[in-house]
């Protein structure tokens, strides 16, 4: 069932400011941001602290001939400079990926691709560790590069891993999903296909604050403190024990607060280690911050897809099957952060929003010259990659057909009886109703009025286009049986603590970095507890501080640790029962909860609230047996399925046909995340994910040159979209809550991002349609839509 | 954070400590607004020893009237240009660039002297400067100088400015009935010119063209194109004639592919903005000469 008021009927929610429970609660977090008193890594200051930098190398592909750094050391400020060969003796040179591959920390025998770590120096101050780096004498022998990943399986092709043994190639993996038999048979007896092949270009999560990590090793005791900038302290302190060779126990990483991630920050990268060794080597804490070109030019970058996309439908727009064959570049390394089944991330969800008979994918994923990294920027592990092309088949479908591509997905979309919803590649969407968000999105854009206005624009030779995305997103990932990350289970824990006083304490295993959690679960504990939320504080990001748990990216904080930490609360509200059966000398079963208190059945009179039972509790209250004196509990969440958030957006541009420059004048969204906890938090992420489909569709690309240099190293070149780029947003919202998720929610972080690229790209194609033109690849730049008018035919303008 | 070399610095009290300072350290530069100058250092491809501060020199942050000519201080911000209403009023193509240059915290820091004497082919005042045929005024050791922007431009990133020398003031001519624009193609707000175009015209009484300068920013040529100029002199300006205009200013335009786009589309560029502005610049001129007429 959907809902559409913002404020289901809950008389406890209390007034929209100061809500006990959901509804529009300002940020907790904000007052130390706005005042400039937020702790980011870089603000931390240890005694005795020195500084890393990193030497990189200037070329994609050559072989190390020798490394001379006898000048690095003699400079006076320096500590220690430290090479491969050092890291060799230490067992430390090769580091696992999140993808059962291998990764270098520092070249040792070949760099492979611009960028790469090469050595490290430790100095007094990051001025002297700078200068050193150029004192630093390496003699390359450069090598061909492997830079087109069309060529990079070519017979012949330079081999990028040839230090693995046997290695002859650069295929790293090939993966399937989906009946191939049964969608060729679909396809062979479809009235009209169609095909295409898109680029989705390499891009780059680019936060803010760029990498970084403060190191600090106690000899004595064998201890390693590690400040780092992280999206997953727990994993990270587990791969860290593995890869050091640290006592796990003797580990504690702490990910203080963070200026954003967007998947930037899941892997364990080069510099984290070497801060890790130059503290050892040293015996100081040492501080390494990466500077923007290095967060650019060496960290996770994202998306890199070539998709050759087939679309068969009957003559009436009934659509029937889509299928997809995709070559990945990933870099380097295989270092993609991703459930360890799922090489090519839920890509397979690329069937989108449609009841379709048939689908199949297969993806190939290689190794080239450029930076490792792969699942980052707000993907939900390439479910970017898959909305942007369904929604694209679908819209040249609709332009093949003559039809309108509302109207076409209109016919297509999910129907709300058919949910749960099993689709042809595996999936279980759990709950939603398409055409009701899709009506909405259109009913707030004008869709009719828009087209109306198009058509009169088309006429005086202006163009203008309106672009539609419908997407299905796959979050919360998730169920042990099925998904882990370097064969750790995709759980959450949550820890909950109510002091004697009836304030509380919620320590999760999920990680902000912008997102708001220490106000979201805040008002999940509070909407159970009935406690308001100002009386909870949650502590996260401190491994010594939380329970296990995976992490935040791939949308699936609330989802997986939201669930934690509602059944926590509940475990807590339980317990309370009884407690306050043993205060109000009454039976458990004859109690009634309402928000904030038990009371007696048909005594709403004699009741006792959280904080009074907490008091019980923790004083002298005798306890019925089996009930310890507190009021606290923990839970670990193993989501039964995904999440399916979705979402309908519409996009209008007009076009410049003499300079092709896009101007994006409106967009619609309606996004339904299920339950909505606090819709200003909701509508920020909705915000920011929009603009960084911007970013994506029409301005942003990592490009390299034939010699595999990196083109996009400063913002200069690699573009991000500010609020002169975009419109006034237009949010809306429906509410279809997840039928297994313990409050109905399932994650909004990366919907906007997933869904908008394709809204924006469908507009400017659809300016574009007098020329005749199908399809173009972002981004959408001046001179890429100029050049895609170039040599058409002039339309009647 | 990213890091420059080492350098020593030496905040100058007035113009002729800025110069004797220059002398004193043979590698040092001058630094204004910085926007250019710390940028190139932090990516090490600018190493000066030393930086002479002249941002206390307040003496060369003006805008003048003074008879014929506008005097603007080599220290005026960006900011300040933008927001003249004298310099909207008399020259518009000021106004036009400065709208499409950079974003406002480059604009509160960056100055006139500063940009055109990092002489960047993407720079945007140049183009201005030499379409409103200004005249920089140049003071060292011995003296003050006046020279031409032909003279001044020595190519990309150099100029006539020597190393012991500032550029003190940029000089304007103010003529009748004209009119002039300026027009940029950029990928995103605050990015450096893909193309740009600007263009200034001065109408004789009969609304001929009696002065007409084109030029074009970051297409490869010395900024000015004189062969579509001479197509407009002494003509009533039409439609025609800025088709004419433009598909010259194209032909001799020599842009480089870059990320902002191929080769084939700057041309386009250089010839779809020429005819834009110079639409733009007669229309500006003749609504001049329409107001001084009602006037007189
Ligand atoms: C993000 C960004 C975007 C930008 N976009 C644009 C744009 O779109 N268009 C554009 O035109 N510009 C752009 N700029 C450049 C900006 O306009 C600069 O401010 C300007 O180019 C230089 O002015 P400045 O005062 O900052 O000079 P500085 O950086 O201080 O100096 C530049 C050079 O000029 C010398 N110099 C400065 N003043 C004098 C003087 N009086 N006498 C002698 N030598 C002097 C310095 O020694 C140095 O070599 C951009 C800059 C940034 C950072």
């Amino acid at each position: 069932m959907t809902i559409i008021e913002e404020h289901p009927a809950n008389p406890a929610a209390g007034d929209a400011d100061r809500p006990i429970g959901y509804g529009r609660l300002q940020r907790k977090e904000d007052p130390r941001f706005v005042r400039g008193k937020g702790n980011y890594v870089d603000d931390i200051v240890l005694p005795g602290m020195l500084h890393g930098a990193i030497l990189r190398a200037p070329v994609a592909h050559a072989r190390l001939v020798s490394i001379d750094t006898s000048k690095a050391l003699a400079h006076p400020g320096v500590k220690a400079v430290i090479t491969g060969q050092d890291l060799l003796g230490l067992k430390l040179a090769w580091a696992p990926t999140l993808s059962a591959d291998v990764q270098a920390v520092l070249v040792t025998d070949k760099v492979r691709f611009q960028g790469q770590e090469v050595a490290f120096v430790v100095a007094d101050d990051r001025y002297s560790a700078r200068d050193a780096l150029e004192l630093i004498e390496v003699d390359y022998d450069v090598l061909p590069p492997v830079v087109d990943v069309r060529k990079a399986l070519d017979p012949g092709a330079p081999v990028i891993r040839d230090e693995i043994e046997g290695r002859t190639d650069n295929h790293i993996f090939d993966w399937e999903a989906g009946d191939k038999a049964e969608c060729d048979a679909v396809f062979a007896s479809a009235d009209v296909v169609v095909s295409q092949e898109m680029v989705y270009p390499r891009v780059h999560p680019a936060p803010m604050e760029t990498c970084g990590a403060v190191a600090d090793y106690e000899p004595i005791d064998g201890t390693l403190t590690l400040y780092e900038t992280s999206q997953a302290p727990h994993a990270h302190r587990t791969l860290f024990a593995i890869v050091a060779g640290i006592p796990e126990h003797k580990i504690r990483i702490v990910s203080p607060d963070i200026g954003g991630g967007f998947g930037n920050k899941v892997g364990i990268y080069p510099g984290y280690i070497l801060a890790v060794v130059g503290s050892i080597v040293t015996g100081k804490p040492v501080k390494w911050m990466e500077d923007r070109s290095e967060n650019l030019m060496s960290t996770s970058f994202a998306r890199d897809y070539i998709m050759q996309g087939e679309i068969a439908a009957t003559k009436d727009g009934k659509i029937l099957a889509l299928r997809t064959n995709v070559l990945a570049d990933h870099g380097a390394f295989n270092a993609t952060a991703q459930p360890t089944k799922y090489p090519a991330g839920f890509f397979h969800i690329f069937t989108g929003s449609y009841d379709l008979q048939a689908a199949h994918c297969k993806v190939t994923g290689v190794y080239t010259n450029k930076a490792p990294g792969g699942v980052a920027y707000a993907c939900s592990f390439r479910v970017t990659e898959a909305v942007y092309l369904v929604e694209r088949m679908v819209d040249i479908l609709a332009r093949k057909l003559e039809m309108d591509p509302a109207e076409l997905r209109l016919k297509n979309l999910i129907k709300p009886e058919q949910f749960p919803y099993k689709n042809k590649t595996g999936w279980e969407y759990d709950s939603g109703d398409y055409a009701t968000a899709l009506r909405k999105s259109m009913d707030m854009a004008g869709y009719d009025e828009l087209r109306r206005e198009q058509k009169e624009k088309r006429a005086r030779g202006e163009l203008m286009g309106i672009g539609i995305s419908f997407f299905t997103e796959t979050v919360g990932a998730g169920p042990r049986k099925h998904m882990d990350i370097v064969g750790l289970g995709m759980n959450d824990g949550a820890e909950l603590r109510v002091h004697p006083t009836g304030k509380a304490v919620v320590r999760i295993s999920v990680q902000s970095q912008g997102q708001g959690h220490e106000t979201t679960f805040a008002q999940i504990v509070a909407e159970e507890l009935g406690i308001p939320p100002e009386d909870i504080d949650v502590v996260h990001g401190d491994t010594d501080q939380t329970p296990f748990g995976l992490g935040t990216y791939g949308s699936r904080s609330t989802p997986v640790s939201g669930a934690a930490v509602a059944l926590v609360a509940r475990k807590v509200r339980e317990k309370a029962k009884f407690i306050a059966a043993a205060m109000l000398e009454t039976r458990p079963e004859d109690l009634e909860w309402e928000k904030g208190r038990w009371f007696v059945k048909g005594d709403p009179s004699a009741g006792k609230t959280i904080a009074e039972i907490s008091m019980g509790a923790h004083g002298t209250v005798a306890l019925p047996e089996g009930i310890d004196g507190n009021l606290d509990a923990e839970v670990t969440y193993d989501p039964p399925n995904l999440t399916f958030p979705f979402g309908a957006y519409i996009c209008v541009v007009d076009v410049d046909p003499g300079t092709g420059h896009v101007k994006v004048r409106r967009f619609i969204a309606v996004d339904d995340c299920g339950t909505r906890i606090n819709p200003m938090i909701i509508e920020g992420q909705v915000h920011g994910g929009l603009t960084d489909g911007v970013g994506m569709a029409l301005m942003q690309f990592i490009e390299f040159d034939a010699e595999g240099n990196n083109l996009g190293g400063t913002f200069m070149d690699y573009l991000i979209p500010t609020a002169l780029e975009v419109p006034n947003w237009e949010t809306g919202f429906t509410v279809t809550p997840s039928p297994h998720h313990p409050i109905g929610a399932k994650g909004i972080g990366e919907s906007a991002t997933v869904g908008s690229p394709p809204a924006i790209v469908n507009a400017v194609v659809d300016a574009l349609a007098p020329f005749g033109i199908q399809h173009m690849d972002m981004p959408c730049t001046p001179a890429r839509v100029w050049a895609a008018m170039q040599g058409r035919p002039r339309p009647p303008i | 954070m990213q890091i420059p070399a080492p350098f020593d610095y030496a905040r100058a009290t007035t113009v002729n400590d800025a110069l004797a300072l220059l002398e004193r350290h043979p590698d040092s530069r001058v630094v204004a607004g910085g926007h250019s100058l710390l940028p190139m250092m932090k990516l090490r491809l600018a190493r000066p020893e030393w930086l002479i501060d002249i941002n206390d020199l307040y003496e060369l942050d003006f805008i003048l009237r003074e008879g014929d000519y506008l005097r603007v201080g080599a220290m005026t911000r960006h900011t300040t240009l933008l927001e003249s209403p004298e310099i909207a009023r008399l020259f518009p193509i000021i106004t036009d660039a400065e709208r499409v240059i950079a974003d406002p915290i480059v604009r509160n820091r960056g100055t006139i002297g500063g940009s055109l004497c990092q002489a960047d082919p993407a720079e945007d005042l140049s183009t201005c400067c030499v379409v409103l045929r200004a005249e920089a005024v140049i003071r060292g050791p011995g003296g003050e100088r006046t020279v031409s922007m032909s003279e001044f431009h020595r190519g990309p990133y150099e100029t006539a400015v020597a190393q012991n020398e500032i550029l003190v003031e940029v000089r304007f001519p103010i003529l009748p009935r004209s009119g002039s624009a300026y027009e940029k193609v950029e990928r995103r707000v605050g990015d450096w010119a893909v193309v740009a175009a600007g263009a200034a015209v001065s109408l004789a009484e009969d609304g001929t063209i009696d002065d007409v300068a084109i030029g074009l920013t970051a297409a490869g040529i010395d900024r000015t194109i004189t062969e579509a100029e001479a197509v407009l002199h002494g003509k009533k300006p039409t439609e025609g004639l800025f088709i004419e205009a433009g598909r010259i200013a194209a032909a001799a335009s020599d842009p480089i592919a870059d990320q902002r786009g191929p080769v084939d589309y700057k041309r386009h560029l250089a010839d779809e903005l020429t005819r834009r502005v110079l639409r733009h610049a007669c229309a500006r001129a003749l609504e001049v000469r329409h107001t001084t007429t009602q006037e007189g």
